[in-house]
């Protein structure tokens, strides 16, 4: 129960100030098509440079919170999924909204993405001090094995194809390397000055995520907003409050099916949403009315994809393997505050774990609270043309870039990364692996040169790489969870896309 | 060359460019000394190459499942704006001044794409009012509120 004792740090003025800030904010980005909850985290990052550790991670964790939340409103009233997480919640939530039902389909995806948010941040909390414990078990090969599986996992299953997710964390680990070699003081890979320090990870996160966005608005040309915004009627919140306690069944499988896969390192909410869908729909005496406007599909939709929030953090503060791409971009947002997921973490920074926890609690009640009422203005502000926002984020990619070092290096390094992830992206290659990688290669790297030398000292490189309980049960996870993606590429099956939902 | 064929050309085209890299690294990372320095960098160029290779052999046979390659309208679409891009980022940015460049490109790329008809007057001042605004914010933001200090040599 040490969470408890952290509790007040969130009420002080500028951590409150701060949780209200990126929740409202993050309600109307996770509304604005185009804008994905990762890059709403990355582009937030270099306003956090000035702010305390906790302060930072606090706008960043409620703006992670309420995007996803966010992203219902557009789906909702627009048939457009505000991040691939809602692509469940616009099968019902759109029919709902053209039924005159839009502000009750609102209310209960708000309430419902409250509850499983909760329930997430719960497990979050109960979970992850025992598992950063149990990380100090951990050795160099460990480490080294568990950086490669993080890379793997979000290589295979994030990815279409299996091989190309693997080659984009090859990718990621190889510009990783670039710059000076730590030990030996080499040079390695620096083809360009602005090369000289490394590949900067903020920079290259807002390359990535931000634009093959904003190429990719430029790709359908001078086209016009044809989304009609439905009109929301009056409903009683306590309405809905009495409908979702009829509705137990939905919110459990939710709840339950966002926990879990939140919980596996690389399946994203457009998964856990879309299996909480289909598990409900199964289960429910009135399965035919699912895709007609039922309420039950928006239920656990949105319930599944807020309760994976919490759990996708449990790998990230405990093994430092973030469990979905955005986990990845707050990865980058503690190292650049010189803060080290783990036992460190909880033993010496209790005070920004817990906060930054605690203050995801109470952003998923702030974010109920709001979202009701920004969910008018989200829908307008979903409107804004194509144009307008790429314009925008470019500039703000620009000037986010910049900000981190003052260089121009980290400018060119984050357009030519994105152009290039723009160019990757179209030919099947996936963005979230290629940035595990780049967080995860110096992790990887610093452990395996550590475990060489104690190998060299010790038995030799294969018995201290290649056996050993643990050793060998990380070996296993990675060679699974590649059989199982080639497996499921074999039998060709997989989940409906964003752009398919929107035809 | 139809459009039938453009897919897998575009692929064998991407795949052999991973792959030129993935060569190119392997070929650094085995050369290059110290060789304590590349350890790591060769495991990593190892497999990089071989996915590479594989993914380009796949694509020569015309085995690729995923990625739709761009298609020429989606590319001529986009090349007036990654021009635009460019230009902003590797020289206008640093020879103009950041604010100066950020508002030029923010009106530029917003006229371009706008759908708004370019022959009304009503569009050309909604455009000049969202770069105005834009960039304002953009300074009381960075320069007032980060103090983030950028390269100004036009204008401000």
């Amino acid at each position: 129960m040490e969470f408890l004792l952290y509790f007040g740090d969130v009420f002080t003025p500028v951590n409150f100030a701060l949780l209200l800030v990126g929740t409202i904010g993050g309600l109307i980005l996770g509304a604005t098509p185009g804008l994905s909850p990762t890059m709403a985290v990355a582009l937030l990052i270099p306003f956090t440079f000035q702010l305390e550790p906790t302060q930072g991670l606090i706008l960043l964790g409620a703006a992670y919170t309420s995007t996803v939340a966010g992203g219902a409103v557009s789906a909702i009233l627009l048939k457009i999924p505000g991040a691939p997480a809602n692509i469940a919640t616009t099968l019902d939530g759109h029919t709902m909204a053209q039924n005159g039902q839009g502000t009750r389909a609102l209310q209960l995806s708000f309430l419902s993405s409250a509850v499983g948010g909760i329930f997430g941040v719960m497990l979050l909390i109960f979970l992850t001090p025992v598992l950063a414990k149990w990380a100090l078990a951990f050795g160099p090969s460990h480490l080294f094995w568990l950086a490669i599986l993080g890379v793997t996992v979000i290589g295979t299953l994030d990815s279409k194809s299996v091989v190309k997710g693997l080659l984009s964390g090859c990718i990621g680990l190889w510009l990783a390397t670039i710059g000076f070699d730590d030990i030996m003081g080499a040079q390695r890979f620096i083809f360009h000055d602005a090369l000289g320090g490394g590949i900067n990870i903020i920079a290259a996160l807002i390359g990535l995520f931000a634009i093959p966005q904003v190429i990719s608005m430029f790709a359908k040309g001078r086209q016009g907003d044809d989304a009609e915004v439905l009109q929301v009627q009056k409903h009683s919140v306590f309405a809905a409050i009495r409908e979702l306690l009829r509705f137990p069944r939905a919110m459990g499988i939710g709840m339950t099916t966002g926990s879990i896969i939140g919980l596996i390192p690389g399946v994203g909410g457009q998964i856990a949403g879309l299996v909480a869908y289909d598990q409900t729909k199964k289960f429910s005496p009135e399965r035919e009315e699912f895709g007609k406007g039922h309420p039950e599909g928006v239920i656990a939709a949105e319930a599944a994809n807020n309760a994976m929030v919490g759990p996708s953090l449990v790998p990230l503060l405990t093994l430092s393997i973030p469990g979905s791409p955005t986990a990845a971009v707050l990865l980058g947002g503690l190292l650049i505050h010189g803060i080290f997921p783990g036992s460190d973490l909880f033993d010496n920074h209790p005070d920004v774990a817990w906060t930054f926890i605690n203050s995801m609690l109470i952003g998923q009640v702030l974010m109920c609270l709001f979202g009701l009422y920004v969910a008018g203005l989200a829908a307008r502000v979903a409107q804004v043309p194509q144009s307008l926002m790429a314009a925008i984020v470019l500039g703000l990619a620009v000037f986010g870039s910049y900000s981190v070092q003052s260089s121009m290096g980290d400018v060119y390094v984050m357009a030519a990364l994105g152009i290039m992830m723009y160019f990757l992206e179209r030919f099947g290659f996936s963005a979230a692996p290629l940035v595990l990688g780049l967080i995860l290669g110096p992790i990887a790297e610093a452990n395996f040169i550590q475990g060489s030398m104690i190998a060299n000292a010790t038995d030799g490189m294969v018995p201290y790489f290649l056996t050993g309980t643990l050793n060998l049960f990380l070996i296993a996870v990675v060679l699974a969870s590649v059989a199982y993606s080639v497996w499921m590429e074999v039998r060709n099956r997989r989940y409906v896309s964003k752009e398919e939902i929107m035809v | 060359m139809s459009d039938l064929n453009l897919p897998r050309v575009q692929h064998v085209v991407a795949s052999g460019c991973v792959l030129a890299v993935g060569a190119w690294v392997t070929y650094l990372s085995y050369t290059q000394q110290p060789a304590e320095a590349f350890l790591f960098p060769r495991l990593i160029a190892t497999v990089f190459v071989v996915l590479a290779a594989w993914t380009f052999a796949k694509a020569i046979m015309g085995w690729t499942k995923v990625g739709a390659g761009v298609s020429p309208i989606a590319f001529m679409s986009m090349v007036p704006g990654v021009v635009v891009m460019l230009v902003y980022v590797f020289w206008a940015a640093k020879t103009l001044g950041f604010y100066t460049a950020t508002a030029a490109s923010f009106f530029i790329l917003f006229s371009l794409y706008d759908p708004a008809p370019h022959n009304a007057l009503k569009s050309w001042m909604k455009r000049v009012f969202a770069t105005v605004c834009f960039t304002l914010v953009m300074y009381g933001l960075f320069a007032l509120l980060l103090k983030v200090f950028t390269p100004r040599e036009a204008l401000f």
